[in-house]
């Protein structure tokens, strides 16, 4: 399989911190895109060149209201994350929850040993 | 005896080629340290539900190597070896992990650490990979049973990604 190009996968684009927080704040519900500039305190051109990335992976959708560039979120492409992420997950909660089982044994083990010693 | 549900490993990506996990255990640092770097042990754990850890080899100390072999459950061996760079007993080990069904793809860099409050533990796993395409690796040997998974709550995956 032939990697995407960097502008057009989903990784890539929530690899940046400032775009999960902008995904973060849209996941609220959709925002003019002053009201992401104030809310992420970063200068416009800067905001505008997160969302162009989103865009372009389809995380986001812009429609003018007005004079206003109003963005909502779109989850569709983040799905092949979040399944990734949640298999990696069951997989790991899956082992932990064999660790617990050790778990207690060893804690009994260690408690019985320092009744044993205490009674020395 | 009272059943109390398990506490829930948290994974994230804090940057583009790295993976986080993160685990509460309802024991001290030091018996969680032991069971993870104890040879009988790390094999009654480590195959998880995908199938048995038939081996684990710990040469516990900087420059030692470690090898877990798990039998899957489709029959075929899943292998990881990798070697110690850093060991603070309970508190902090580094080490680096190959997965031999794609050794090309190089090390990563795993950074486990044990934090102990009010006698509980929380194991923290950081691996590092060499590139973003190599942890993609990871992610594409992860997907193939994730795919009929649901649609939901997309919105709460863009906050889980923090």
């Amino acid at each position: 399989m032939a990697r995407a190009a960097t502008t057009t996968d989903a990784f890539n684009a929530v690899a940046e911190p400032r775009r999960r927080q902008i995904l973060d704040v849209l996941a609220a519900g959709e925002r003019p895109v002053n009201d992401l500039v104030l809310q992420l305190g970063l200068a416009q051109p800067v905001v505008s060149k997160h969302l162009r990335v989103l865009r372009d992976v389809g995380l986001v959708s812009v429609r003018d209201e007005g004079r206003q560039r109003v963005y909502r979120l779109d989850g569709q492409p983040l799905k092949p994350i979040h399944d990734w992420v949640k298999n990696y997950e069951r997989s790991w909660s899956a082992r932990f929850d064999r660790l617990d089982v050790v778990l207690e044994e060893l804690k009994k083990t260690e408690e019985e040993k320092s009744g044993s010693d205490k009674q020395q | 005896m009272a059943v109390t549900s398990s506490n829930k490993a948290v994974v994230t990506l804090p940057a583009e080629n790295q993976i986080l996990i993160v685990r509460e255990f309802d024991a001290p640092k030091h018996l969680v340290y032991r069971a993870s770097t104890t040879p009988e042990l790390i094999k009654r754990w480590w195959g998880g539900d995908r199938g048995e850890c038939t081996l684990a080899e710990v040469d516990l100390r900087v420059g030692g190597k470690w090898r877990y072999v798990m039998t899957a459950n489709g029959g075929f061996e899943v292998a990881f070896h990798g070697e110690y760079r850093e060991i603070i007993p309970a508190e902090r080990t580094v080490n680096t992990e190959i997965y031999e069904g794609a050794p090309e793809a190089g090390a990563a860099v795993v950074t486990t650490t044990f934090t102990e409050e009010a006698g509980r533990t929380t194991l923290t796993l950081l691996s590092e990979y060499p590139s973003r395409e190599v942890r993609d690796i990871v992610i594409n040997s992860g997907m193939e049973g994730g795919m009929q998974e649901s649609m939901d709550k997309l919105e709460q995956v863009a906050i889980s990604l923090r």
